[in-house]
Order: structure tokens, then sequence, then C-alpha cells
């Protein structure tokens, strides 16, 4: 069947195209004038809503199909569990609130200003207790900032699984926080901080989801942070108070604050020794493997987002990001990985935070197989899946960083594949 | 660093070098100082061009250029500065702020329960593994296994040795945990789950002994406490190495990436498993993906080899529907319950098709009789109470929620119970409102 096709691909592919773009015409090629248009609309006559109606907004109806997503057998319980961020459907670089992922051990838990304790012990002169209000009392900064579970993309090890950028790529957001640099409170309580000290990070939910952090990061870019995007935390991300661990896994990004302990080793608690430590193919593990490498993944067209314009202009989206600072480059290739396109940032990129990127390109209707490559400041290239093999094996479940591959067929669906 | 400056550098002539110099050395915590520096030499620039103008209208013109030149360069600083955390740095005080509170002993107490890996930590207290079994298989046993062996997709907690190395290792305490300070502080911090923090010294140490014996580890005699903890050796305890990614992968991860003619041939090798609807009501649900990779085209530089003719099927894509309005009167009420029943949701389900969990589903169990849910295994005193014909009403279920353990001798359910009168009203009034 493959030779058959060789010796008239070309013709072929015209062919193909012409019948595409003739079977895809749609409301905007009709025939004769559009009723749209010519006719009196509802909306154009009568009143809409008033400003009395919505106190806190929504999205539309006709966007209700863009929330997050949980898949029910992943887990045991829906209350130590994850859910995704529908990437696919959002452009630009902000996630939303109230459709970025969440990942909990023991539920969202419902706490509120006034009961809001935020103690300083340890190796520290005097250890204090901050309510909500003494923290809205440090001078405080902003930043965008992306947030990774360390799991992200890490079913993909196994090969090609759920079939939604959502699913493989969705346990990523990226807000605007605003928040006291760790560094000030530190200084605040008198903590010892030579670089062999360490801070421990405790949650005041049931699972006092514990991590530690050494010292040398928690006095760089380390935020206790109390708004997102401008407004309050949401419950499910840490209201009234999270910490915000700039391009370090989304695990250390302790929700509900409430303990910050300055130590002289580690804990190795249960999140940083059965969990969040990366087993190779030998059978040893990795830990303390923080930083986030750079990554990054076309969002558009993906499998949630088929193609449905037919051939002509067609924009390529996609997202990347990277632990270790600034975005620099994109790439993107439509055969698999063997020519290689430059692709136009959306934006300069901040440092650990997400950037767009987008190419713009006529589709001629033939299969594409589509893949993007992030470089970061330190010219670090994001490896490909084998590369990733080559090095640690697939037993692993964390920090899959690897160059993600879409087969795009004829009639523009998209499928998640993984290629030679 | 960004391109840009770079470029404007060489056109500024001796003043762009030392502003060069300037952001080249620039660091997080001083670019602010280093932006005032720039400002006064601004400053200075542009008055000695204005004396300069007075003079010659010539000399004049060349500082103006010069005025927008620097300009032009600081306002490419400050683009840089906005992408990372230079902006504006949240300034320093080298005194204290003098906010918040001296924290009391009793609070630290509370709080600061952490055990660190040398034993820093532990409290007074010990347990051995027989009473360990007891307070497992009463507390854990429902999601862990009696023997630690996890039930359906629970946690294994034991074996799993030499299995580290396959594709699907099982990690378990016994396997994998390099430390057995980590066991005792998650046992006695987060679980059991549903109820964490209720476990007291003695019955943590207990628990671990278990698990331990569960994992062969130590004999049936072992007694856990602070004195005895050293001895315990971890299979696993030389496992681990510090991230060594610097030196593995980056160092060869860095070089210029290929462009062209990277590869001969790509064949798709692997088609996704699970194909994924998302109804509009949330959630998903995936399949199986039947397909094969057998019909898809391979791709050289020339593009794909053909173009199959009978391209896949989509997953149907979901469409989009309005959300209805919910409000009812009792509203205030079965909100409190259902947020009360959060505390419940890790075992019992309500609603519609509400299915057994760890606990029985709990549709129209007010007016029911006790321990009735078929299939659901009850502990004796439920079984008794269901012979007895017992109902439940709101009053005996108020009592039975307030103090499980107390209103019913030996029961499964491992949950200490509701401390506030309100909620449970609330719970009692929102169970009511699921009909069978
Ligand atoms: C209602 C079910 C349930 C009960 C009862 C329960 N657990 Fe758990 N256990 C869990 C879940 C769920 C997790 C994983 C939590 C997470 O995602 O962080 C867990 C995790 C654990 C772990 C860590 C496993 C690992 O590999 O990291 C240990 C140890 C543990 N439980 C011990 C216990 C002990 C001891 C008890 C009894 C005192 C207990 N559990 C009771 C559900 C339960
Ligand atoms: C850690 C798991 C767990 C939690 C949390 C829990 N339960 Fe249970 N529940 C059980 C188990 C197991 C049983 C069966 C008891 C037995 O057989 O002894 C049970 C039994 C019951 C019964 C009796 C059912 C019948 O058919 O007679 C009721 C009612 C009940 N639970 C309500 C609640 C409510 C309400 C909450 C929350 C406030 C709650 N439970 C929290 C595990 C749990």
């Amino acid at each position: 069947m493959d030779d058959a096709f060789k010796p008239s691909r070309r013709a072929f592919l015209r062919g193909s195209a012409a019948v595409a773009a003739a079977g895809l015409a749609g409301a905007a090629y009709a025939n004769g004038p559009d009723p749209l248009i010519t006719e009196l609309q509802d909306w154009a006559s009568y009143t809409g809503v008033g400003v009395d109606e919505t106190p806190y907004g929504m999205p539309i109806s006709f966007e209700s199909h863009v929330v997050r997503r949980n898949v029910e057998w992943l887990t045991a319980s829906p209350i130590s569990s994850i859910n995704f961020t529908p990437i696919h459907a959002l452009d630009g670089t902000i996630t939303p609130q109230g459709c970025a992922f969440e990942r909990h051990h023991s539920g969202a838990i419902e706490l509120s200003k006034p009961d809001y304790r935020l103690m300083i012990n340890g190796l520290v002169d005097q250890p204090l207790v901050f309510t909500y209000e003494d923290l809205e009392r440090f001078p405080r900064e902003n930043h965008v900032y992306f947030c990774e579970c360390a799991a992200n993309t890490g079913m993909e090890w196994a090969g090609a699984q759920l079939n939604g950028v959502q699913f493989t790529h969705g346990m990523i957001h990226n807000m605007e926080y605003t928040g006291v640099p760790l560094r000030t409170l530190l200084k605040e309580a008198g903590a010892e901080v030579s670089r062999d000290k360490w801070v421990y990070v405790e949650g005041a939910d049931a699972s006092s989801n514990g991590r530690s952090i050494p010292m040398e990061k928690a006095l760089d870019d380390v935020l206790v942070a109390f708004k997102a995007n401008g407004e309050a935390l949401r419950m499910e991300h840490g209201y009234p108070v999270r910490l915000v661990v700039p391009g370090w896994e989304g695990n250390m990004w302790v929700k509900w604050l409430r303990r910050i302990e300055v130590t002289d080793m580690a804990v190795e608690s249960r999140e940083e020794t059965s969990k969040y430590t990366d087993v190779y193919a030998d059978g040893t593990a990795r830990k303390w493997t923080w930083e986030m490498d750079a990554k990054s993944v076309i969002t558009s067209p993906s499998p949630q987002m088929p193609i449905t314009h037919g051939t002509g202009p067609l924009v390529i989206s996609g997202l990347a990001w990277s632990g270790h600072g600034r975005i620099t480059r994109v790439d993107v290739s439509k055969d698999g990985g063997i020519t290689w396109e430059t692709a136009r940032l959306g934006k300069q990129g901040d440092t650990k935070a997400l950037t767009r990127f987008y190419l713009d390109m006529d589709w001629d209707g033939a299969p594409m197989l589509l893949q993007s490559r992030a470089m970061d400041e330190t010219g670090y290239v994001q490896p490909t899946k084998a590369q990733l093999r080559e090095k640690r094996g697939e037993n692993s479940v964390y920090h899959n960083n690897c160059i993600q591959t879409w087969y795009v067929n004829a009639e523009g669906i998209a499928e998640n594949v993984e290629v030679s | 660093m960004s391109k840009s400056p770079n470029i404007l550098w060489p056109a500024l002539g001796g003043t762009a070098l030392v502003l060069g110099a300037a952001f080249g050395l620039m660091n997080r915590d001083y670019a602010g100082d280093r932006i005032e520096a720039l400002e006064t030499r601004v400053e200075a620039v542009s008055a000695q061009a204005s004396s300069a103008a007075e003079q010659a209208e010539a000399e004049a013109a060349r500082a103006a250029a010069l005025e927008q030149q620097v300009a032009e360069v600081q306002a490419a600083a400050s683009v840089m500065a906005k992408g990372g955390s230079v902006t504006a740095p949240a300034p320093h005080r080298d005194g204290r702020y003098g906010l918040g509170r001296a924290a009391y002993a009793e609070e630290i107490a509370a709080w600061d329960v952490d055990v660190l890996p040398d034993g820093r930590g532990l409290p007074e207290g010990s347990g051995d593994v027989w009473t360990g079994e007891e307070v497992f298989v009463e507390q854990c046993a429902s999601c862990h296994g009696d023997f630690a062996e996890g039930v359906d997709n629970w946690p294994v907690l034991a074996g799993g040795f030499d299995t580290l190395a396959d594709k699907d290792p099982v990690k378990t305490v016994g396997s994998y945990w390099p430390y057995l300070s980590t066991v005792y502080d998650y046992v006695h911090r987060s679980m059991p789950f549903g109820g964490a923090g209720t476990l007291s010294a003695d019955e943590t140490y207990a628990i671990v002994a278990y698990i331990l014996y569960s994992n062969d580890m130590v004999e049936d005699d072992f007694v856990l406490s602070r004195d005895t903890f050293m001895d315990v050796e971890m299979h696993n305890a030389e496992g681990f190495v510090v991230d060594d990614r610097p030196e593995l992968e980056y160092a060869e991860w860095r070089a210029e990436p290929c462009m062209e003619n990277c590869k001969e041939e790509v064949e798709i090798t692997m088609r996704s498993v699970f194909l994924v609807e998302t109804p509009p009501e949330g959630g998903s649900n995936s399949v199986m993906n039947e397909a094969a990779v057998d019909g898809l085209p391979s791709f050289t530089s020339e593009g794909p080899s053909f173009i199959p003719a009978a391209a896949p099927t989509p997953a149907a894509a979901p469409a989009p529907v309005a959300t209805p309005a919910a409000a009812s009167e009792d509203d205030a009420m079965l909100k409190q319950g259902e947020k009360v029943f959060r505390k419940c949701a890790a075992c019992h389900a309500v609603g519609e098709g509400a299915k057994n969990k760890v606990g029985p589903q709990l549709n129209g169990i007010m007016g029911r009789t006790m321990g009735s849910v078929d299939g659901f295994s009850y502990s004796d005193g439920f079984v008794e109470a269901n012979a007895a014909g017992k109902v439940w009403t709101p009053e005996e279920m108020a009592a039975f929620l307030a103090k499980p353990k107390t209103y019913m001798k030996g029961t499964k359910m491992a949950f200490a119970g509701l401390r506030k009168d309100e909620d449970l009203a609330a719970i009692t009034a929102y169970l009511q409102s699921f009909a069978e």
C-alpha cells in the first residue's frame, strides 16, 4: 500500500486537499446572503442581562465545556486525586483560577482568614505566630509563575496513553501571584540562614503535606502568596495563603500554609521519599529532583482541538516553560522531528512562567506529525522521549518533559502517538 | 539576557559601554540601585548636553540624540527587568517589622510534631506488633488490607521487594522507604485517611511495628519506641542518590539542536491507548483505542508516504449545554450538610448511582434498618442491630455520629466523631435529602 502511493504522492496530496476544502465549506461560504446578517436577530432587538444579575460572573454557557476534568480510574478516591487544566481551549499564558488544575492529598479545605495562623519556629531567635492581617502588612511583590505537578505527563513514560493535551499536559497552571518574600518572614523571626539549613513547610489540611526546601532557595524567590490573578486564592489552591516555589515541582507549593520550621537537615517526609522521587532502570532512585526542566507542547491542533476548517491558513499554538528561567526559543516540526522551524513567541517569556508560541502556516491537507521543542536561557534543549528513556529507563513517574507528538490526519483529526 | 539591549550598545559608544557593563553585572537584589544610578547618570549626561547646547547648536543636537539613546537603553533595561523579579523587589529592612507575636511553647508543641531521620522529634511511648495488628485491622485494614497488602486501588504498604528495577515497581514501606522516621511521622499526622491526627503515640508505635512485621523486617516480639528506633534497618536506605541531572543530562542537552534532516524516516510506533470523551457535565470517559498503527503513513523530509484512505473517526465533540440554575429553600442547612459530608466522603457515597466504598452507600439511610445495605459486610454490632430491627432515626444518627465507637462497640467505622451540634443537625438533614 505504501509503495502504491509513492510515485504520485504530490498529485495525490493536491487532489485530497481540493476534496477536503469542498467538503468543509462552512456557513461563511454559503451560497447567498447570510440570514445572520440580513435578518434582524433577537439579540440586536431585545435587551440583554442587567448589571444586577451576576455579581460574580462565570464564563458564558457556550464555554461550559472548558472545565477541569478528572479521570476516575487514576486514583482510589477523588479526595486524594488530581484534575486537569483545559489547556487545549485556553490561549495567552494566564490560567483563570476557576479552571486551574487541583491536586489534593486529602481534599480541599475551607479555612477562613480569621481562623488562619502561620507559625515560624525551629532554628530562629524568636518563634512567631502571624495572623492573616499581619502578612498583609509586610512589603509584597507581584510575579507570574507556572506551577507544574511533577507527575504531569507521567503516564506517558509507558507510551502514548490518554488522547488529549488536557490529560497529558494539564497538570499545570500559570498565575500572577501577590505575596511576601519568604526571606522577609525568616528575617523577622531571626532565622539561621546558612546554606546548610533547611526550611520545612507544612499545610493545615489533614494530609499535613510537608516538604523540605534548602535555605538557598528559601532566600531566593519563594513567596508566601495570598492573591492570584488579582483576587484571593481559590479554596482549592490554598486559600487564604499558599507557598509559591518558582520553577520547582508543584508538590512543594504547600497550600493552606500553616508552619515554617528552620531545620538543620531535610525532614525526609513521605512526599520527598515515598513520592516525588524518581526510580531509574536499575532500581535506584533520584531524590531532591526539584526543578522542572524545560518543556513545551502544542495545544492546538491537538486531540481535543481538531482542525475543522479544512485547508488554508492554520494557527499552530502551544505553551513552553522552564523551571530554570526564561524560554528563549521554541521550534516546531510537522514531520515528526526531521525538519524544524522556529516558532514565534506571543511575547517575550517571563522567567519560570508559561510562554505562548505560534506557528502560522498554510495547511495543504497532508497528514502531519506535530512536535514542539523548547529551549531555555541556560541553553537546555527539551529532550525526546528516547533521550529521556535512555537516561532514566521507563519505571519513573515524575519529571517527564519529553517532546510530545500529535498525528494529524488528512481530516484534521489529531491523536496522541509515539514515533520512532 | 534578551537581545535588544545588546543591539543598542554599539550605537552608544563610550556611554553605552559603561551602561552595558552595568547591565551585565546587574544582579537581582541590586537592580533597583543600578537603575537609580543610571538615572543619575542620564541627568548628568543631559545636564552636560544642555550646557553644550548654549555654546553650539550642533552639539545640542548630538546631546539630544544621546539622551534619546540613553532613554532607549533604559527602556530596554526595564523591559528586561520586567521578565524577572528585578522590577520591584520588596524593600529590605535591617531591623524587624515587629509584626506577629511570640509563639507559646504549647502552640509549638501542638504543631511541631515532625520527626527527623535521626529520630529527633519522637515522643515518649511504645507499641508492640500484636497491639499494632489489632489497631491496624480496626483502623487501617479497610483500605490497606489486613496484611497491609492494599485493597483495590488503595496504597500497598508491604512487600514489593526486588521489584524496583521492574517497569512497574511496587514501592512500599518495606521495598522503598529509606527512613523509619517517615513511617512514624506520616501515620501519626496523616492517617487514617479521614481521621488524621487522632492516633496516640502508643498506637502509632504499635502500628508502625506491625507494618515493619508485615514487611518481614522485625520479629513478632518486637516493641518499637524511641530506644529501639535506631535498631531497625530499612531495606532501601542506600537506594537514593541526590539529583544528578546537572551532570548526567544538562551537560549533554545544552547543545544547539538539529534543524534539518535530523532523521531519515519517522514511523508511528504506538497510538494513544485510551480515547477520551469529555461529557458536558464534567469528568471524562475513556475507552480503549482499538486502532492499529498499520494503516498510518511514515514520514520523510518529502512529507508523508501516503494519505490513508479511511481515516479513523474522532470521538464525538462535546456539545456545550447551559448550566441549570440551582436553588432551593432549605439551602443553607443542606449546604452546610454537604460541607460536613466531606468528612465522610472518603468512605461513603450518596446520590444517584452511589456504591459501597469503604463504608456502605447512604441513600435513604434515614428510616432504614441499621446494617441493611446489600453486599456490604458489617461488623458484628451492626449485624446484631439489624437482626433486632433497629432503625436509623435522626436521634440515633446524631448519637452514632457524635461518638461512633461508643455508640457501636467494635464498629469498623474508623471515624472519630462530629463534635459540633450544628454539624450533627446539618448532616442528618443532608442525609435525609437522599431517598432510596
Ligand atoms: C479510607 C481509606 C484509608 C484508611 C482507613 C487508611 N488509609 Fe492510609 N492511605 C489512604 C490513602 C488514600 C493514601 C494516599 C494518600 C495520598 O494520596 O497522599 C494512604 C497512604 C498511606 C500510607 C503511605 C503509602 C505510600 O506508599 O506512600 C501509609 C503508610 C498509610 N496510608 C498508613 C495507614 C495506616 C497506618 C492507617 C490506619 C491508622 C491508614 N493508613 C488508614 C487511605 C486510607
Ligand atoms: C474511614 C472511613 C469512614 C468514615 C470517614 C465515615 N464512615 Fe461511616 N461507616 C464506615 C464503615 C466501614 C461502616 C460500617 C460500620 C460497621 O460495619 O461497623 C460505616 C457505617 C456507617 C453508617 C451505618 C450504615 C448502615 O447501613 O447502617 C452510617 C449511617 C455512617 N457510617 C455514616 C457516616 C457519616 C455521616 C460519616 C461522616 C460524618 C461517616 N460515616 C464517616 C466508614 C466510615
